[in-house]
This record gives C-alpha cells, structure tokens and sequence, in this order.
C-alpha cells in the first residue's frame, strides 16, 4: 500500500473494452476515509467506467483496485458491500417504497423488527417516511430520487457511488438535492464517489474533484484550487468561464512572465505548465478578474487594446463581448454595484490584469 | 362555494356551444379520415372472416331442415303427445306422405335422414328406403296410409322414430352443442351419448392438457434463450435472432414432417440410440404417433412465439436494475429470482397465452404425426366437416374451442391483468 489512509485506492488502472481503445489509461488515486469525491469529465471520457469498475460490474484489464487495503479485483459485486445511486434510481417497480428499502437487509438475513426500524429511519432521514407502501411509479422524480438514496445508504455501507443521480431533475431540485445529499454524506461519514457532468454540482457539492478526460485524470484538487488554479487549459476550459489567449514565451522572470500574443501584443502572466522563453502557450484568464479600470493595476503593468461588441445584462452581474488581440469571444464580467462601468458596444477600452490571474498553460 | 355551483353545468366554448359538443364535432373529420383509410382492410375482414364465422357459428343451432322438408308433418304431429306411446293417428301419417314425396321429388329426403341419423342411427336408412317405395304414390288416391305405409316399412310403426322426429322438428336445437360434450336429446329429455361414441369431452379435455404440456415446455425452453438474447452484445445476439426465426422461414409441412423423420422407430432418435446400446434393438421407443409426438413437434413449433414476447420483455428490463441489487448484497440467484424473474412475468404470459391459443386450435401437426391418441379436438372438427359432414357439430365443437379460449383470456385478465402482457 501506497498510502494508509487511503480508503479506497486506483494503482495504475487500465480499462478496455474491445481490445482496441484504452477507455481508462492509468488511473491512479487514492480517496480517504470520509472524503467526497466528484468525477468531473465530458460525456465517453470513461467516469462511469470507473465507476463499474469500483462496483465490481467490470473488471479493470490491468492494474490494482483496494478497498480498505484489500485487493477487490476477485470479489464479486455483492460481497463488496458498495451502496449504489443509479441515474435512472433503479428502483425495483414490482415493489413498495418499504420493499425496495428492505431488500439489502433481508438478503443480509436481517429480523423482520430490524428492518422495519432501519427501513423506517432510512426513510425518515430523507423524508420521505409517509411514503412507504407506494409504488416507484407513484412517485415524482425527486421523490424517486430520494428514496434510491436512502436504499444505497439503508445497509450502513461505507462506500456509495453515485452515477449522476440528478442528471433528471429540474434545477430547483437538483440544487436542493444536491444540499441534501452532502449533508446525509458528512454526517454519516460515508465516503462517496460522485459522477456528474454539471461543474457546479462538482464545484458545490465535493471535498476534491477528478476532473476527466481522454480516460486520464486531469487534475485532482479541491473545488476552489481547481477553479483558480488549473493545471492546464483543458482543465481551465472545462470548469468554469474562461477567456482564452494563445501568444509565445517572451521570458520568464520567477513568479512572472511575458507572453507575445500571436498580434504582437505583450502580457503579464504566471508560468504554471511553461518553463522555457520560447514556448508556445495558451493563456488564460477568468472574466471576472479582467480589470479596466487602470487604477487597480500595477503601474507597470501591460495593457491590451479591446473593442466592446456586446453587452449583455444579467441581473447580478454584467456580462461583456469584447475583441481583444483577434479573439472575439473575450468575456468580461463585472458585479451589478452602485459605481458599476456600463460599457458601450463600439466603445474602445484598455484592459489589463494582475500576472498571478493570467495563467500560462500548455498549448 | 356559489362560484363553484355556478360552474357545475356543462363547460362552453368560446361561442357558447357546449364545449363536449364542438369537440366532437372538430374530431369528426379526424374519424372520418381514420376510417376511410381502414376501411378496405374492414370490408376485407368482413366479408371473408366475420360473415363466414357467424354463419358458421349459426349453423351450430340451426336446425330448419326438418320443418323445411316436412312441414306439415311437423305441424300434424304438434297435436300429438309423444308420452302417451300410442302411434300417431291417420292425420300424421297423410301429412308425412304428402311431404316425403314432394321432399323425394326434390331428393331432399336423403338429406333429412342423415341429419336424423346423428340423433337417432339407423333412421338414415328408413328414410332412403320409404323414399324408394312411396314415390309412385298418389297422396289423394291411395289414402288412407297409416297401415300402407307401416306395411311398407316397419320403422314407421315404431313409436320411437316419430318421437325423434318430433323431438327435433324445431328451428333452432341444442343438439350439436349437446353432442360435442357427450349427450344427447332424446324424446325423453337429455341423455348421455352411448359409452363407445363419448370421445368429444375426452378429446377437449385432451387438448387442453396438452396445450398446457406444450406451453409448459415451450416456457423452459424459451426462457433461457430469451434471456441470452436479451442480455448478449448486439452481434452474438442477432445471430441467434436469426437461429430462432430460422424455422419461420420453412414451411410448417416440412418441419412437421421433419419430425416424422427424427421420431419414427426407425428415424434418426432411435437409430442413434440403438447405436450408442442404450436402448434394444426390439425395444425401440415409440415416440411419433401418439402424445410424445404431438408434444415435441408442437413444442418445436410453437416456440418462437414464446421467444419473441419473452425477449422483447426482458429486453425492456435495465441492466441497472440487477446491478442495483447484486450492489445491496443479492447474490445472482436472489437477483434472479428476486428482481429480473418476477419483472420478467409479462413476457411469460404474453407468450403463454399465444402459445397455448395457437396450441389449442392446432391442426396440421397433430394430423401428422400425432397418430390417433395424439390429436386434437380441431381434428375432430376437420373430420366433421370434411368427411362425417356434420357440420352443425363441427359448428359447435368450433363455438365451444372458441368459448374455451375467451374464458381462459378472461381468467387471465383477472388473474394477471392484460395490461401487463406486452408483445413489444
Ligand atoms: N459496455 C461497453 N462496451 C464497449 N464500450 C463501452 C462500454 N461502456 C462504455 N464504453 C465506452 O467507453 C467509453 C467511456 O464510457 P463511460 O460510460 O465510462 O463514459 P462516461 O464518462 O460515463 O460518459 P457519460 O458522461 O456520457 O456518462 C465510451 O467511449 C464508451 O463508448
Ligand atoms: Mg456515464
């Protein structure tokens, strides 16, 4: 073992299915006990696999699986003891609300007085305790939702994998849900191992996110690392807004650098994946810390030229379309307060940052 | 409260016809259109299977041939009391001769005396021999005919044939549905068919256990090859799609009869097991003509039709559902049983009640290979109307195999629920 306390634990994991395409190449991590972790990834980039994976419904074609320090490559699914949240909630139709609840305990050979107790509390936890003797098709989306979760946790496990189990509700709920189930995961100290592909459920609801793609884990890090420092621009691109430059490698001085956009233009950034003048680099910066008010930047900061070309109001904040050193789709955002800029479609402005914003990433 | 009240008569639309009414009439034109478009296939079906199956359904109670041969016969013979075992008087018997010459004039009296003689055997020959004998008599200038006509035949002595005749003068009878579940009316009321002709009853009976044999096994056979094909990659499974459509692309005749081939005491089953030493050569089995036969090429048979709802069921039933469970604990034989089998039911019950309708009216195979202890009723119905030319039994014998299936549809109905049979 690698690391002791790690809970659950992926060494060098490879997955394929025909034999052609790796789905998953060398998957490496290690979750502890308690922790909430989000795969984060577009749609094929293999998150679900993993996850069957883990469950046991597919067997990884090379590497290591541990649970709890064990290798779990030849248990089999039902004596791994992992809770499961479906997308689809697979609840069993044919049975009651209670049924399906008490499924996992009577195969666990449980007393009758037991099960309806623990059946009993499961559902009170999530609140669904008048709905017990009703069919799954009696009940709302939410509801059904509810309900699969109080089956994976009704049995104590101290896994459950969750494969985007909002993915159908609406956004209302989905927000609520998402409360709902974080608070149920911390307070049982369960850990749990969530698939999604909405990046602010990952961002909102998770201790650390995996961010997918290509079957590789792109970066591992807390929400707010991940949003503020991303290792690299598919990373930036993926969560959140991003305004995206492409130039070379001018220098780098320490925690600094200057970057020639392919205009000729100059910027400050922070090298993060550039370690050589020279290189090619994508850079990149959020809307919301383009400044153009030059008071805020440093006296000697580089500034670009920007022409606006659309403004688009949206409540809390204003958004801007700018075209900025031939990219047209540069965003600005700025907060709807009383001294607010409004600025102008056609109206010419400079626009600068700080360089530890503006994060020179691979090309 | 008063708004409410206010609201409780009809709803009107936006000019103040009753909104059920101007609805109906925007949806007219819709039904219009519907069924001008189903209209040949209505027609079609109407007159090739609904107007042919009622005609033949009203055979199974019509019965006009005696007052039509002889009607005044029939009405002389209303004043006469059948119980009191006295012949009837001069009155009958002058009816009765007027009728049968006309009736052999037009040589209907043939007819009347085979239709008889299903009531009463032996009655068919009476009438084609009086009907040799009385056609040069004159109605006027021979009367009267009581004695001639005894003289001439006995049988018309015999109290009993005038009873038969009597008995069954009316239009419409209860005799075909009689005779196809073993009784019989007689003058005195209803009987039972003598032992050595009760074989309709056994028959039914029969057909309906082994229907139930055949759809038993077609179940065990079908259900694990439906659950590969539900549960296959797409390309393994097509394939064995294709092994199980195979036999519809081959004509029944030569699958039955391949079965002759396979079955007989010198086909191919027997041949191998004499062979391999397990079973003598002087006690070959006999497995064709007789209810194994019937069973097995039936079974055969009949099989896709329970492969094909049962795979559309199961193909319907999500993966995530036994994942789910095997998840919480369930070993694969609780996730079977407990979880994929009972969502499973549909399927078994859609293809068991095709298979065993189809079972139940089955014809040519049984013919075939199922001997004389191995076939069904529906042979029974195509002897009567191919050979016996019964055909007001064959008629009821039909009406009854029909009656059978709709009540065992309804049981089912309510045991089962036909909303949760799906074919697809
Ligand atoms: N049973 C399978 N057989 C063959 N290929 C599969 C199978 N399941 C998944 N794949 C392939 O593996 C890749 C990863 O699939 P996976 O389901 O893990 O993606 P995902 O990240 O969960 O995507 P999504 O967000 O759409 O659910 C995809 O390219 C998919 O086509
Ligand atoms: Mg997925």
């Amino acid at each position: 073992m690698s690391n002791d306390a790690a809970f659950v634990e992926f060494q060098r994991v490879q997955k394929s299915y025909d034999g052609e395409v790796l789905v998953v190449k060398d998957l490496n991590l290690s979750l502890p006990k308690g922790e909430f972790l989000t795969m984060l990834g577009p749609s094929g980039s293999g998150k679900t696999t993993c996850l069957m994976m883990l469950a046991g419904f597919e067997t990884a074609t090379h590497g290591e699986i541990m649970l709890d320090g064990r290798p779990i490559n030849n248990i089999p699914p039902h004596k791994r003891g992992i809770g499961m949240v479906f997308q689809n909630y697979a609840l069993f139709p044919h049975m009651t609300v209670a049924e399906n609840l008490s499924f996992p305990l009577e195969v666990r050979k449980m007393g009758k007085d037991q099960r309806e107790e623990k059946v009993k509390r499961a559902l009170d936890m999530v609140q669904m305790g008048a709905f017990g003797s009703r069919r799954p098709a009696q009940l709302s989306g939410g509801q059904q939702q509810r309900i699969a979760l109080a089956r994976a946790l009704v049995f104590e496990p101290e896994l459950v994998l969750m494969d985007e189990p909002l993915g159908a509700l609406d956004k209302q709920l989905r927000e609520h849900m998402q409360f709902e189930i974080t608070r149920l995961a911390h307070e049982l100290g369960i850990t749990t191992v969530y698939v999604t592909h909405d990046q602010t459920e990952a961002l909102t609801m998770s201790d650390r996110v995996a961010v997918f793609d290509d079957g590789r884990i792109q970066q591992l890090a807390p929400p707010d690392l991940l949003y503020e420092e991303p290792e690299n621009s598919f990373v930036a691109q993926f969560i959140g807004e991003n305004n995206t430059l492409e130039g070379v490698v001018k220098s780098i001085d320490g925690d600094s650098c200057v970057v020639t956009l392919d205009d000729g233009s100059e910027i400050d950034a922070k090298p993060v994946n550039v370690h050589n003048a020279g290189e090619r680099t994508k850079v990149s910066i959020r809307p919301e810390r383009v400044e153009f008010n030059k008071d805020r930047l440093h006296a000697d900061a580089h500034t670009l030229k920007a022409t606006v070309k659309e403004f688009i109001y949206m409540g809390d904040v204003f958004r801007f379309r700018l075209s900025v050193a031939g990219n047209d789709d540069f965003i600005i955002k700025t907060r709807n307060a009383p001294d607010a800029v409004k600025l102008h479609p056609g109206q010419e402005v400079e626009i600068g940052w700080l360089a530890q914003d503006c994060r020179a990433l691979d090309a | 409260m008063t708004d409410a009240s206010q609201n409780a008569g009809p709803m009107l639309a936006a000019d103040g016809t009753p909104l059920k009414q101007s609805l109906a009439r925007s949806l007219r034109r819709q039904k219009l259109r519907a069924l001008l478009l189903i209209a040949p296939l209505l027609l079609f079906v109407l007159f090739s299977f609904i107007i042919p199956i009622a005609s033949m359904l009203f055979r199974s109670v019509e019965n006009g041939i005696v007052e039509k041969t002889l009607p005044l016969t029939v009405v002389a013979l209303e004043t006469w009391d059948e119980k009191s075992g006295e012949l009837p008087d001069e009155a009958v018997y002058d009816a009765f001769v007027r009728d049968m010459i006309v009736a052999v004039s037009e040589k209907k009296h043939t007819r009347l005396g085979s239709r008889l003689n299903y009531e009463e055997p032996g009655i068919s020959s009476l009438f084609r021999k009086t009907g040799r004998k009385i056609r040069k008599w004159d109605p006027e200038a021979d009367a009267p005919f009581k004695e001639k006509l005894i003289d001439a035949e006995k049988g018309w002595g015999d109290v009993e044939n005038w009873r038969v005749i009597k008995t069954h003068s009316r239009n419409v009878t209860p005799g075909y549905f009689l005779a196809a579940v073993d009784l019989r009316l007689t003058p005195d009321g209803v009987a039972a068919q003598p032992e050595e002709k009760q074989i309709l009853v056994k028959l039914f009976g029969r057909t309906l256990f082994m229907s139930l044999i055949i759809t038993g096994s077609c179940i065990l056979l079908a259900y694990p090859v439906s659950y590969l094909l539900a549960t296959l990659p797409m390309r393994v499974s097509n394939l064995l799609m294709i092994l199980v459509l195979l036999p519809f692309w081959t004509s029944l005749l030569v699958r039955t009869s391949a079965w002759k081939v396979m079955l007989q005491q010198q086909g191919v089953i027997n041949e191998t097991l004499v062979w391999l030493g397990l079973v003598a050569d002087d006690a070959r089995l006999v497995i064709i003509n007789n209810q194994i036969g019937t069973i097995v090429a039936m079974t055969h048979i009949l099989l896709p039709f329970m492969i094909l709802p049962m795979y559309s069921v199961m193909q319907t039933i999500p993966q995530s559902y036994t994942r789910a469970a095997k998840s919480m604990g369930a070993t694969n034989w609780t996730t079977f049983w407990r979880i994929y089998f009972p969502q499973s039911i549909p399927g078994i019950g859609a293809g068991s009640i095709l298979v065993f309708i189809l079972a139940i009216g089955y014809y040519i195979t049984p013919e075939i290979v199922g001997g004389t202890k191995g076939v069904f009723i529906s042979n029974r119905i195509a002897y009567h109307i191919s050979s016996s030319l019964n055909w007001g039994l064959a008629a009821a014998l039909g009406t009854i195999l029909l009656a059978v299936v709709m009540l065992l549809y309804w049981c089912y109905d309510k045991i089962v629920g036909i909303d949760n049979v799906k074919l697809g």
